[in-house]
């Protein structure tokens, strides 16, 4: 549902249109505008981004881990429209146990490495990836070092 | 094709050829001079052509981004040094914008134009570099040695303004590190005059010669649209003929006052790329004369108490100001809880720095968009179906880091 604080996005406004349950939140801040979708519907979101409203680019994606706080990770994605000179944040909660989301990949190759350095790096799992491998980490390392409950010092534990 | 970590060259049979064809697996790097840096590419190869390409990275993979969450504000300047160890003032820039953006905090304007004379000439240091390595691996030593000379003389400026030649970490949230130094105009007017004249002798020695036409031109194609998917931005972009910059699009830092152009080519080849580029050094030299020209007067860094170490002069006179000195340095300055992103135009292309705040006075996450990470996964899309002679050129027009990649 639209929340009321994005009233005047026409972005959000379309998201909401396209599709009622994929907008779960979203605020406007500092001049940035970021929408909370919920997990299951981002690769069609992305994709009605990109084909109806010129979001070509996909900067980045990246994870944001909120441990201990349940659910534990966001999954943030900036997506970039050069026709309109306009960028704009996604974000999807995912919960700490066995985190999953749908990769991007059918809708941006370039999302390819950053998945996988989530994958890597915060242990979260993108379906139907190509190649979700390790990028970052030898193949044999344990543990993901970009999770809060990764020492910064010390042993390998 | 099989991503055996054995290095050395394995001969495979191939599969489905009852021709007795056969593809060699061939492991370049990661220490192959041509790859700057630790890059590996494990390519498969029919004859001389490349039928498949895999860019394997990480082996400078530092976990920067895993240190800022244990740093403060403050402290963080000196890891973004370290990213990309070519164009460390861009860097800094980055940074500082993305946390000054978080505090909201104003900067003066001779602070922005200090910034923006420095990440150009900054750029210019990025882009000799480039040249240098680029066309040594084409075989023309020479140039190098040129670049190199005038990647001196702007070595020596930064040193003259940060006390380091590389990691200078002297664009901090709230303004600069230090009062430019004395003489600071005259000494990079000097440097900045001789170097439209440098630039020709540089375009002597290659633009018309026709081993280097013969080895760039038409080579590593790569389109408009595969790049935009692929991630690529950058002088890459702008080769291929996509007339875009965060400078002119998004402008941070002042870059609206500034008089420049934004050059482009249409051809998208190795020439295009050597070409946008030495056009943006002159590009380069413009904003730094207008910028020396035009230098507002003013305080070089924010009046924000709360952020800004006060000078060394009321620190030891005054109580107060000792007291905020001692805050600073030992708790490091608050930041409001929020995320923002924040984009600069690097010699390399769109650099991103997305910061999350918890409110405390270390950032929660910092994840840096590098524009070689970005640029790299085109690797394949460009060498695949080419001459492996001619990789070395492709990847050699992208301009990459791997400290910028990895991180």
């Amino acid at each position: 549902m639209l929340p009321e604080n994005l009233r005047d996005s026409a972005v959000a406004a379309a998201v909401d249109v396209y599709d009622a349950d994929a907008l779960t939140g979203g605020r406007l801040d500092r001049g940035e505008l970021t929408l909370e979708i919920a997990p299951e519907k981002i690769a069609p979101v992305c994709a009605f981004l990109k084909n109806d409203w010129k979001f070509t680019r996909l900067s980045t994606v990246t994870a944001v881990d909120r441990y201990p706080s349940e659910p534990r990770f966001e999954v943030v994605y900036h997506l970039h429209s050069i026709d309109r000179n306009e960028r704009l944040r996604l974000k999807c909660r995912l919960g700490g146990d066995a985190p999953e989301i749908s990769s991007v990949t059918p809708v941006w190759r370039s999302a390819d490495w950053y998945e996988r350095e989530g994958f890597d790096l915060f242990g979260i799992r993108f379906t139907g990836h190509p190649d979700l491998r390790r990028i970052m980490m030898p193949e044999d390392w344990e543990g993901h070092p970009l999770r809060k409950d990764y020492p910064v010092t010390g042993p390998r534990v | 094709m099989s991503d055996s970590l054995v290095p050395g060259i394995t001969v495979l049979e191939d599969e489905q050829a009852d021709t007795g064809a056969r593809r060699m697996l061939l492991n370049m790097g990661p220490q192959h001079p041509s790859t700057h840096g630790v890059l590996r590419l494990a390519v498969e190869l029919d004859g001389e052509i490349i039928t498949k390409c895999r860019p394997d990275i990480g082996y400078l993979h530092t976990g920067i981004e895993k240190e800022f969450e244990v740093k403060t504000y403050a402290q963080a300047v000196t890891l973004t040094d370290r990213v990309d160890y070519l164009a460390p003032l861009s860097n800094n820039l980055g940074y500082a914008l993305a946390v000054e953006k978080l505090l909201g905090l104003e900067i003066p304007p001779k602070a922005q134009w200090m910034r923006v004379m420095l990440v150009e000439l900054t750029r210019l240091n990025s882009h000799l570099v480039w040249l240098g390595t680029h066309a040594l691996d084409i075989g023309a030593m020479s140039v190098f040695m040129y670049c190199f000379r005038e990647r001196e003389e702007i070595l020596k400026l930064f040193e003259m303004f940060s006390g380091q030649r590389m990691m200078t970490s002297y664009i901090r949230p709230g303004g600069l590190a230090l009062e430019p130094p004395r003489g600071w105009a005259q000494r990079v007017k000097t440097c900045i005059d001789a170097f439209p004249s440098r630039v020709d002798e540089y375009e002597d020695l290659l633009t018309k010669n026709s081993i280097w036409m013969g080895r760039t031109k038409g080579v590593g194609f790569i389109s408009v649209e595969d790049m935009l998917d692929l991630g690529v931005t950058g002088p890459m972009l702008r080769a291929a003929g996509l007339k875009t910059d965060a400078r002119k699009d998004e402008p941070y830092s002042s870059y609206e006052k500034f008089d420049f152009e934004v050059p482009t080519r249409t051809e998208g080849d190795v020439y295009a790329r050597y070409q946008v580029r030495l056009e943006e050094m002159r590009q380069s030299v413009r904003i730094v004369t207008q910028a020396i020209e035009g230098m507002p007067p003013g305080p070089w860094k924010a009046a924000d108490q709360h952020v800004v170490l006060p000078d060394r002069e009321r620190m030891k006179t005054q109580m107060e100001a000792l007291i905020y000195h001692f805050k600073l340095v030992t708790e490091g300055f608050r930041v409001p809880e929020g995320e923002v992103y924040q984009v600069i135009e690097s010699p390399r292309g769109e650099l991103g720095f997305y910061i999350v705040s918890d409110g405390s006075s270390s950032p929660y996450r910092v994840h840096m968009r590098t524009p070689s990470f970005g640029n790299l996964q085109a690797v394949p899309r460009m060498v695949e179906g080419a001459l492996i002679a001619d990789m070395i050129a492709s990847i050699g027009s992208m301009d990459f880091v791997l400290g910028d990649t990895d991180r």
